[in-house]
């Protein structure tokens, strides 16, 4: 660690840890009422813990973005972050929202109330305080991050990422907004959560991958740039009017068909040229760094991310075809292998590579940390190809053949046993990720003779740095 | 580490281009844009190749044959301006003049919309017209898009700037030569 503001991030890690823990408990909860319908129906109802899986998703990730700003900005732009204080400050507001959040959506508290009551719209149903809150502390996160990087170094790292989060905000206003047309509130929500997910922060994720990346591989600053725009670019290009692939029979006019299936074809682009730029930075590698489990999750991250995001999300984007599978198991494997491929493995290849250093200490447990990396994506990739194959039937079932809903989800129970048995997998493997990265000083699993004489002699091979 | 030491002697592909990569970059994903709404207006055309040639008669094939002369002959002033990047005024000139022949096509394109809404004809006449409002209304939003880059690089013009430009200029006239005989004339 070479500036002892970098610090802050491991507030902002663990916080997004205990979310993620949150997350993915909430996940194996909602996986067993799959499988049994009654399943804590009074105490939890379906559609309260379906918000808190999503919602308390987006804010572990972000909150692992707010901390990998806080990590890389000192690095990229040589200078320490201007407020401590400040940074500590967003991250009480952020926390207080969320527990306010769950508190309101669990007991229904001040229903119906303007400033207290929860919305009742999807993704964006948080009480307006809690609204208020969060972009009260964006904007102390910007002004602290923005005032850091024009008093040092401006790099193509920074600048892309800065260009990310405050684009993330600003596109958060229209959350503010929320018509009585349903397909209009549909409309503007998507302005926040589209253009989130696909557009700003793929800028996030670019910019921080080519951090980890030149770490990591030690390729000059200069090509990983130029990878950098040009991906950048292309995710841009293609997702902002990529848009349209969420107008579909939604009541939004019909020349959205088109534009939403030609632009979100092009999306895939982004993810490939990632996935294409992790490989050749390994290729052109020309340091042997020593946190090994934070190159896999780099890898990892970029090719689960092509196929979550890109193919799977390829698969019902053209008109023709969602129309048949719009809003059915279909939907949910690709946000699940999209989401996890996309920002999940980057957070936690972040937090992988960063958690070392903040704590002050050698790599250490890179063999537990991989395994949970296979456990994880394996058990994700296994809940993909089973949602994959419920949609498949659902579809059928549902729109070629018109059955009812409730007798469709019927006959799809041997899927949702085996999500089931893949979540638990899943969350495992993150229970053994937390074990993994906070668990002190010293190696589970020792290493051989080889990496031992690496360790010992090659100095370019050093633990944390 | 040793960053110099084993830096590569060839230079990479893209200090090679005219220009700059990322305008290689933006060309490249409208051509293929472009090139999918074309090939999909295509496909649908065979589905319906009778609504597709009575909906056809209704655009203004005189007025964009003209449009096509007026936009390549810009593109060909913007060619000229990108090698006389030595004498400013007279590249000043030949981007003004560029520009200027946008604005006539545009005029062109205008018109001949107008006429259609007069006539009733929208978005969901029929998918015809879906899609040649969508591709020569893309196109003409790159035709704007491009009349204020030509008019920024008039500014300061040097080699690259001016060479900038005129690529993505050349990309808007590139498209319509393909966007001209497709929805137009076949």
């Amino acid at each position: 660690m070479k500036y002892k503001t970098q610090k802050i991030a491991l507030a902002y890690f663990v916080t997004a840890m205990a979310l993620f823990a949150v997350q993915v408990s909430l996940g194996l909860i909602m996986g067993w009422i799959y499988v049994d319908g009654n399943f804590l129906t009074e105490i939890l109802p379906f559609n309260v813990a379906r918000m808190l899986h999503t919602n308390s998703l987006v804010v572990w990730l972000l909150t692992g973005f707010f901390g990998a700003a806080y990590y890389l900005v000192p690095e990229e732009s040589e200078q320490e972050i201007h407020s401590v204080k400040l940074a500590y400050l967003q991250l009480a507001i952020l926390i207080i929202g969320t527990a306010g959040v769950v508190l309101t959506y669990t007991f229904n508290l001040f229903e119906g109330n303007f400033l207290l009551g929860k919305e009742g719209r999807e993704f964006l149903e948080q009480p307006r305080w809690v609204k208020v809150g969060i972009v009260v502390a964006a904007l102390i996160f910007l002004y602290n991050i923005s005032m850091t990087v024009l008093k040092g170094k401006k790099t193509a790292i920074t600048n892309i990422l800065i260009l990310g989060l405050w684009l993330i905000a600003l596109l958060f206003l229209f959350a503010f907004y929320n018509p009585e047309n349903l397909a209009l509130d549909k409309q503007y929500w998507w302005f926040v959560i589209h253009l989130w997910v696909e557009g700003t922060w793929e800028l996030v994720m670019a910019s921080i991958l080519a951090f980890l990346m030149m770490k990591l591989t030690g390729v000059d600053r200069e090509i990983v740039e130029k990878w950098l725009y040009v991906i950048v670019a292309t995710a841009l290009f293609s997702g902002i009017l990529g848009t349209g692939h969420h107008y579909f029979f939604i009541g939004m006019p019909g020349y959205w068909l088109w534009i939403g299936s030609i632009f979100s074809t092009f999306e895939v682009v982004p993810f490939f040229g990632m996935m294409a730029f992790a490989f050749v930075m390994v290729w052109k590698g020309r340091r042997d760094h020593p946190n090994k489990a934070a190159l896999l999750w780099s890898l990892g991250c970029a090719t689960l991310a092509f196929f979550g995001a890109g193919v799977w999300g390829f698969l019902h984007t053209l008109h023709g075809v969602n129309y048949y599978t719009h809003g059915t198991q279909i939907t949910a494997a690709h946000g699940h292998l999209a989401f996890f491929g996309a920002y999940v493995a980057l957070n936690l290849a972040i937090i992988t590579y960063a958690m070392p250093q903040l704590l002050g200490r050698d790599p250490y447990n890179q063999v537990l940390n991989m395994a949970s990396f296979w456990l994880m994506s394996s058990g994700m990739v296994f809940m993909t190809v089973t949602l994959t194959l419920a949609g498949t039937v659902q579809t059928h079932l549902q729109r070629v053949n018109g059955e009812g809903f409730m007798d469709v989800q019927d006959q799809l129970w041997i899927f949702f046993v085996m999500r089931f048995g893949s979540g638990v997998a899943v969350v495992l493997g993150a229970l053994l990720f937390l074990y993994a990265v906070l668990r002190p000083r010293k190696e589970i699993v020792s290493p051989g003779p080889i990496e031992r004489d690496r360790l010992k002699s090659d100095p370019d091979h050093i633990a944390a740095e | 580490m040793t960053d110099n030491a084993q830096t590569t002697t060839e230079p990479p592909f893209w200090e090679n281009l005219p220009g700059d990569l990322m305008m290689w970059v933006m060309i490249v994903s409208e051509l293929l844009i472009f090139g999918a709404g074309l090939a999909v207006f295509l496909f649908l055309r065979l589905m319906d190749p009778a609504g597709f040639a009575e909906a056809q008669t209704y655009l203004h094939r005189t007025g964009a044959g003209i449009g096509t002369v007026v936009l390549v002959t810009s593109g060909w002033l913007a060619a000229v301006a990108a090698h006389s990047t030595d004498r400013i005024w007279r590249c000043r000139a030949l981007l003004a003049g560029a520009t200027l022949l946008g604005a006539v096509f545009m005029g062109i394109k205008g018109q001949e919309w107008a006429d259609l809404f007069a006539q009733g004809i929208s978005f969901e006449t029929h998918v015809f017209f879906t899609f040649s409002f969508m591709l020569t209304g893309f196109h003409a939003a790159h035709v704007i898009a491009g009349m204020l880059l030509l008019a920024f690089v008039a500014i300061r013009p040097n080699p690259r700037s001016v060479e900038v430009g005129a690529a993505f200029w050349h990309m808007v006239d590139l498209v319509w030569i393909l966007v001209f005989p497709v929805v137009y004339l076949l």
